[in-house]
C-alpha cells in the first residue's frame, strides 16, 4: 500500500464527509436549530478513523452491516456533541454516513496500490464533492427566495435564521404575502402584461424572421454574405448604447409607457440571433423538397408555409422559447421605457416594489417567486428545445 | 429565361428581408449613429421634450345677459427653455353666435375662430379672452362651448435636431469622470467575472460528463441561474447578503467565521491582514463579479459540456491502455480538446460582460466601486439627467467593442482557416 495514497484517501475523505455534515448542520441551523460549532477537528478524526477502519476491515464484513455500525457509531458520538438535537436532525446525520460508507466501501488495501490511485481517489471525491458543492450553491437562493416569502415581517426579524415554514398555520395566513402582492400591488395584471409582451413578441419576432432567414438561407442576393455577417455583429451590440436614443426619439413620439414601443423594442433585438438560428435549420432542409414545389407552380409564399414550417417545427419552437424567456425576463429596455405603474412589466414592477425601503423583503420574494416559477417551468419542461436554442443564441446574455 | 428567373430570385429575397431589415435598422443601427450625434450636443433630459402651445379654455357667463359668454383661453408655452414660432389658434363656436370685438390677431368665419398669435418665447403666458354673442338674443349653452376644444400649433427647434455641437462631453468623460477608474473597474469586473465563469464552466462539465445518479437531473439544475430573470435573482442575493438581516452573515456570525457583519455590497476596500501585508481587496466588485460568475458559469457549462460529449471515446481508451492516470487525461485529452471552445467563450463572454448592466444596477446601483462603464451610461443619462454625456460614454464603449469584436472575428476567421 503506497503511503501516498493512503494519506490521500484519508485526508480528502474526511473532508468531504466533514463539508457533507456541515452542510447538514448549515441547513438545520435555518430550520432554528441553535447550532454554534462546525465541530472541525472532531468529526476530521472521525473520518479518518472511520477511513483507516474500513481498510483494516476490508471484506470480512458485508458492507450494509458495516455502514449502519459505522452510522451509528458516528450519530451517537455527534449526538454526544451537539447534545439534544431534535431526532430528524440525528436521522439526517445517520443518512449522511450510510452515504458516505457506501462511497469508501470499495477503497480497499489493493486498490490503493494501483498506479495513480493517489489521483484516482481525488478525481473521486472531487466529483461527489463537487456534485454537493455545485447543487447546494446553486439551489440554496432559491430556496431562499420561495421560504421567505411564506413568512412574515415579525418572524424573519426575531430570528433571521429561522426558515422553517409553519404548515398549521391558515392557508390564508401561509400565503398572506401572495395575497398581498395580488390585491394591493395588482400583480395579477402584471403578469397579464408580462405574457402579452413575450408573447406578442415570439409571434411578431417568428413572422418577421422566418422569411428573413428563409432568404438568407435560400436565395441568392446581391450583398448576402455582408448580410450573414452583420447579423452575429449587430447581435454583439448590448442595450445599453441604445437606450438613451431610443429614450429620445420615443419621448418625443410618446411611445414611453407603450407597451406596444416595448414590444417593437425586443423584437428588434431579438430578430438577429433568431433569423441567425432559423437560416441554420432552414439550410440543412433539402432543397429536393422546394424544387418539387416550385415544379408544381408554389410560390415564395407557399414554400414557406406548405413545406419549410411543417418541417422546422422544433427549430421554431426553440426558437419561440428561446424570445420568449429573453423577453420575459429583459430588465433595462422595461426600467427605461416604463414608469407608469399601469404599465409595468413584472420584472419593472418588483423592482419598483423595491424602490419603496418600507416594502418588507417577503413581498418582494414573492414577486421574485411569481416571476421565476413561469420560466423555470418552461425551462424545466421545454429543456431538449430550449438547450439546443441556448447553445445556438447564447451568444447573447 | 435563367437571368429572369434569378432577378426574380433577387426581388423574392429583397422582399422577404425588408420588413425584418427596416425594423433592426431603426431600433438598433439607427440609435447606434444617433449616439454620435447626441454626444456632441449639450443636451439635459429635461431639453427632450419637444415645447407645446397649450390652452386651458374656461368658460363664464356674464351677468345680466344670458345670450353673451365669455371665454377665457389660458395660453402658454409648455417649455420653459425653447420658443415656439408662428403659434396658429383654432376654436370652433356653436351656430348662430359671432364674437365681439374680436382681437385684431383673429378672423371669425363660418362658426371657427382663427388667430395667428406669432411668436412664443419660452415660459410665455397670456390669459386671452372672447365675448361670445348669439345674434338671435337666446341663451348660449355653455356646456356646448366647453366641450370643443381648441387646437393649437406651432415650430419650434427641437434641440436634437438643430447643429450647434461641442466637444464638452467628451473632455468630461476623459478628464473629469475618472475615467481611467470607471476603466479600470470595467476590465476587473469583465476579466475575473469571464475567467471565473469558465473555470466553473470546466468544473461543472467535467462533473455532469461522468455517470452518477440523478446526472439528467443535475444539468437542469445547473442552468438555473442562467434561466432565472435577473431581477428576482440579484434581489434574493441582496437579501441573502445583506450585513444586518441577511442570511449569510448571520450564518458566518453563528459558526463564528467572522466577528463582525460584513457588508458584503455596501464596503469598498476589506482590509485582509495576510502574513503581515495588509492586502485591499475590493469587496463590493468582488462579490459582484461572484455574482456575475454565479449567474453566467452555466453557459460555459452548456458550451464545454457539448463538447466534452462530442470527445471519441477511442481516445480515451487508449490513455487507459498506455497507464495514464485521470490528471493526465484530462490534461492530455481533455483540455487540448476544450481550448477552441474555451477561446471563442472567453471572447463573447468578455464582450457580453464588458457590457453588463443589469446585474450591477441591481445589486449595487453602481455604489462603493462597482461603477463600470455601462452603469456610467445609466447614471450620466438618467441620474444626473445629462444625456449628451451618457451619449458619449456609449460611444466609448461601442469603440472598445469594435476593437474586440475585431479581434474576436480575426481570431474566429483564423480559426476556419485551420480546420
Amino acid at each position: 500500500m503506497k503511503i501516498k495514497s493512503l494519506i490521500l484517501y484519508c485526508l480528502i475523505s474526511s473532508i468531504f464527509l466533514f463539508s457533507l455534515i456541515s452542510i447538514w448542520k448549515v441547513l438545520s441551523t435555518l430550520q432554528g436549530i441553535e447550532l454554534k460549532n462546525f465541530n472541525f477537528a472532531i468529526i476530521l478524526t472521525l473520518g479518518i478513523a472511520i477511513s483507516l477502519i474500513n481498510l483494516i476491515i476490508g471484506d470480512k464484513f458485508h458492507k450494509a452491516i458495516k455502514s449502519i455500525i459505522f452510522a451509528i457509531l458516528f450519530t451517537f458520538v455527534d449526538g454526544y456533541l451537539v447534545q439534544l438535537m431534535p431526532i430528524w436532525y440525528n436521522i439526517g446525520i445517520f443518512g449522511i454516513l450510510i452515504f458516505y460508507s457506501f462511497k469508501i466501501d470499495k477503497y480497499n488495501r489493493k486498490n490503493l496500490d494501483l498506479d495513480h490511485s493517489s489521483q484516482t481517489v481525488l478525481f473521486e471525491f472531487l466529483t461527489l464533492f463537487g456534485i454537493v458543492l455545485f447543487s447546494f450553491v446553486i439551489l440554496f437562493p432559491f430556496y431562499m427566495m420561495i421560504v421567505t416569502s411564506f413568512k412574515t415581517q415579525a418572524a424573519l426579524l426575531i430570528n433571521p435564521l429561522d426558515f422553517g415554514i409553519n404548515f398549521a398555520q391558515d392557508i390564508k395566513e401561509l400565503f398572506k404575502s401572495y395575497f398581498v402582492i395580488f390585491d394591493t400591488y395588482k400583480f395579477g395584471r402584471y403578469i397579464l402584461i408580462s405574457t402579452f409582451v413575450s408573447v406578442g413578441t415570439v409571434i411578431v419576432t417568428l413572422i418577421f424572421a422566418i422569411p428573413a432567414a428563409y432568404a438568407v438561407a435560400r436565395l441568392n442576393f446581391f450583398g448576402k454574405n455582408f448580410l450573414s455577417t452583420s447579423i452575429l455583429i449587430i447581435y454583439m451590440f448590448p442595450a445599453i448604447v441604445l437606450v438613451i436614443p431610443l429614450y429620445t426619439v420615443f419621448s418625443q413620439l410618446g411611445l414611453r409607457n407603450n407597451v406596444g414601443g416595448l414590444l417593437i423594442v425586443y423584437t428588434a433585438t431579438t430578430l438577429p440571433v433568431a433569423i441567425y438560428m432559423l437560416q441554420g435549420y432552414f439550410k440543412s432542409i433539402p432543397k429536393e423538397l422546394e424544387e418539387a414545389a416550385i415544379m408544381d407552380k408554389l410560390n415564395w409564399f407557399g414554400i414557406i408555409i406548405k413545406i419549410i414550417l411543417p418541417l422546422s417545427i422544433p427549430a421554431i419552437s426553440s426558437v419561440a422559447l428561446y424570445v420568449f424567456m429573453i423577453a420575459w425576463n429583459e430588465f433595462l429596455f422595461s426600467l427605461m421605457f416604463l414608469d407608469n405603474p399601469n404599465s409595468f412589466t413584472l420584472s419593472r414592477a418588483i423592482q419598483y416594489l423595491s424602490g419603496d425601503a418600507e416594502t418588507p423583503r417577503q413581498y418582494l420574494m414573492a414577486g421574485s417567486v411569481v416571476v421565476t416559477i413561469p420560466v423555470l417551468f418552461i425551462f424545466v419542461y421545454f429543456e431538449k428545445y430550449l438547450v439546443s436554442g441556448l447553445t445556438a443564441g447564447s451568444v447573447k446574455g | 429565361m435563367s437571368d429572369t428567373l434569378s432577378k426574380i430570385e433577387k426581388r423574392t429575397a429583397y422582399i422577404l428581408l425588408l420588413p425584418a431589415v427596416i425594423l433592426v435598422f431603426s431600433i438598433i443601427l439607427f440609435p447606434i449613429f444617433a449616439n454620435v450625434w447626441i454626444s456632441f450636443k449639450e443636451v439635459g433630459l429635461k431639453d427632450i421634450r419637444i415645447p407645446e402651445p397649450r390652452a386651458k379654455k374656461i368658460v363664464k357667463s356674464i351677468k345680466d345677459s344670458s345670450d353673451e359668454i365669455k371665454i377665457i383661453y389660458k395660453l402658454r408655452n409648455s417649455s420653459l427653455i425653447l420658443d415656439i414660432r408662428d403659434v396658429k389658434f383654432q376654436d370652433k363656436t356653436p351656430k348662430n353666435v359671432e364674437p365681439l370685438n374680436l382681437d385684431e390677431r383673429c378672423q371669425f368665419k363660418s362658426n371657427i375662430i382663427n388667430c395667428n398669435f406669432g411668436n412664443w418665447k419660452a415660459k410665455y403666458k397670456e390669459n386671452f379672452q372672447i365675448i361670445l354673442k348669439n345674434k338671435k338674443g337666446e341663451k348660449i349653452n355653455k356646456k356646448e362651448i366647453k366641450s370643443i376644444k381648441p387646437k393649437l400649433s406651432g415650430k419650434s427647434d427641437n434641440i436634437l435636431l438643430n447643429t450647434n455641437f461641442t466637444l464638452k462631453n467628451f473632455k468630461k468623460v476623459f478628464f473629469q469622470n475618472e475615467f481611467f477608474d470607471l476603466l479600470m473597474t470595467t476590465f476587473y469586473y469583465t476579466f475575473f467575472g469571464t475567467i471565473g465563469s469558465i473555470v466553473f464552466g470546466i468544473l461543472a462539465a467535467q462533473l455532469v460528463n461522468q455517470k452518477f445518479f440523478g446526472r439528467t437531473f443535475m444539468r437542469s439544475i445547473l442552468l438555473f441561474p442562467y434561466v432565472g430573470p435577473v431581477v428576482a435573482l440579484a434581489y434574493t442575493w441582496e437579501l441573502l447578503l445583506d450585513p444586518y438581516s441577511g442570511t449569510l452573515n448571520n450564518l458566518l456570525l453563528n459558526f463564528q467565521v467572522i466577528q463582525e457583519p460584513l457588508n458584503l455590497l455596501g464596503q469598498k476596500y476589506l482590509t485582509i491582514n495576510f502574513f503581515g501585508f495588509d492586502l485591499k481587496l475590493r469587496l463590493a466588485l468582488t462579490t459582484v463579479i461572484i455574482f456575475e460568475i454565479w449567474r453566467y458559469f452555466p453557459l460555459a457549462f452548456l458550451f464545454i459540456l457539448a463538447r466534452l460529449q462530442a470527445v471519441p471515446k477511442e481516445l480515451y481508451e487508449a490513455a487507459d491502455v498506455d497507464g495514464a492516470g485521470p490528471l493526465q487525461k484530462f490534461i492530455s485529452i481533455t483540455l487540448p480538446q476544450i481550448t477552441a471552445v474555451i477561446s471563442i467563450l472567453f471572447m463573447i463572454r468578455f464582450i457580453w460582460n464588458f457590457n453588463k448592466f443589469e446585474d450591477i444596477f441591481l445589486l449595487t446601483g453602481g455604489a462603493s466601486g462597482t461603477r463600470t462603464l455601462p452603469i456610467n451610461v445609466y447614471e450620466q443619462g438618467f441620474t444626473i439627467s445629462d444625456i449628451g454625456m451618457g451619449s458619449a460614454v456609449s460611444i466609448v464603449i461601442v469603440l472598445l467593442l469594435l476593437i474586440f469584436m475585431f479581434i474576436y472575428f480575426r481570431l474566429l476567421g483564423r480559426r476556419a482557416d485551420e480546420n
